[in-house]
């Protein structure tokens, strides 16, 4: 089904209102420009930053989550890199995680590399899609507004898995490089969960 | 045959035929708390008594590189796991393995063989014969097991290597070993 509503928004403000209202959630980022809109509102320990492994965000949060069940495990990534790991709508139903949820940052176009045209900008709705495979909870946004009701829905214990697509502009904002040392990025990130590095 | 010393009262195992029970009682010694797996008909015994162990998180994929994403998470929130998958699969891992090789993530990947000995069906041939180079030339370890005395030797010190030493291993079940394919 295709999206009338022409209305996107401010990435960034998106992005900063979500960790604002994060509540000690650990992040994933897709790679890309969720993980620098995630790095322009602060470096976080809690923070987990992908640049590379397409395809690999909702599942790296899937494997958190199922690990720290008493954490919430927030994923932010991007149309195009959800696109590549479409069956991990799948994966993540089945599995059925209550402390997983999915943000989708969609400019419906492929940013990184030219900003062609995407899937979603084509018709196809990750939030129809994850409904379709059984999430609990999913919804398409548009306006800041309804980013701040969805962090008062995200403080409520969820059922199963969640996912959101906020419709973005498509912009190539300046870039917020966080580090690119994997290897530092996972032992801070233990760190944080009180594991120590071999 | 291969026996190994048993619990007293309990008959010796022969692990050519047994290696997955013998398998799996490792990996739950090595504290292993979390699988992911496509299935494979030489994994279905591993799978069965995993997906009945009520300690460890299971998850079944739509493909291959999920299991190696799985996996990451898991480790970053402190969870060992291990991914189970046939040789047809290793090919789609390849570039989500940059994760864990990049960041030096614990990985056990246990890869039963197809394409190798004895096979019947000429498609499985080609990645058969690519899956240690590929796996080799994104930077995992390659181990290989031609008995079930060795699959479990391997698999043991495999995970030392593995969770202690950060390092990313696949074990590769020989063809022969699993025996062939009835058609």
């Amino acid at each position: 089904m295709i999206d009338m509503t022409q209305e996107a928004m401010d990435r960034r403000e998106a992005v900063k209102r979500l960790l604002a209202a994060r509540d000690g959630a650990l992040v994933v980022t897709g790679l890309g420009s969720p993980s620098y809109d995630v790095h322009a509102v602060g470096d976080a320990d809690h923070n987990y930053y992908l640049w590379g492994a397409m395809g690999g965000a909702a599942l790296v949060g899937l494997g958190m989550a199922q690990a720290q069940p008493n954490k919430r495990v927030m994923v932010i990534t991007g149309d195009g890199e959800q696109l590549m790991a479409f069956g991990s709508l799948a994966t993540i139903s089945v599995a059925a995680p209550r402390n997983l949820d999915l943000i989708v940052l969609d400019n419906q176009h492929f940013g990184e590399t030219g900003m062609q045209s995407s899937h979603t900008g084509r018709g196809i709705d990750f939030s129809t899609v994850a409904a379709a495979c059984g999430f609990a909870e999913t919804g398409r946004l548009h306006r800041l507004e309804e980013v701040d009701a969805l962090c008062e829905t995200l403080r409520k214990p969820a059922q199963g898995p969640r996912l959101f697509v906020l419709k973005i502009k498509a912009e190539n904002l300046p870039r917020s490089l966080p580090p690119r040392d994997a290897t530092f990025i996972k032992n801070r990130f233990r760190a944080h969960l009180g594991f120590a590095p071999c | 045959m291969s026996m190994v010393a048993s619990k007293a009262g309990e008959p010796a195992r022969d692990l050519s035929v047994e290696w997955p029970q013998a398998l799996y009682e490792t990996l739950k010694r090595a504290r292993i708390g979390h699988m992911a797996y496509v299935p494979d008909a030489g994994h279905s015994t591993l799978i069965n008594l995993f997906s009945a162990d009520a300690d460890v998180k299971t998850n079944v994929l739509t493909t291959e590189e999920e299991g190696i994403a799985i996996a990451s998470g898991a480790w970053l929130g402190g969870m060992r796991s291990v991914v189970l998958m046939q040789s047809s699969g290793v090919g789609n891992c390849i570039n989500m393995l940059s994760l864990p090789v990049q960041a030096r993530i614990p990985l056990l990947m246990l890869v039963t063989m197809r394409g190798e000995w004895d096979e019947f069906n000429p498609w499985q041939v080609p990645m058969g014969q690519a899956t240690q180079p590929v796996l080799e030339a994104i930077g995992v370890t390659v181990l290989r097991a031609e008995t079930g005395a060795d699959l479990v030797d391997i698999v043991a010190q495999a995970t030392t290597m593995a969770f202690d030493a950060d390092q990313q291993i696949a074990v590769l079940i020989s063809q022969r070993l699993l025996g062939k394919k009835k058609w």
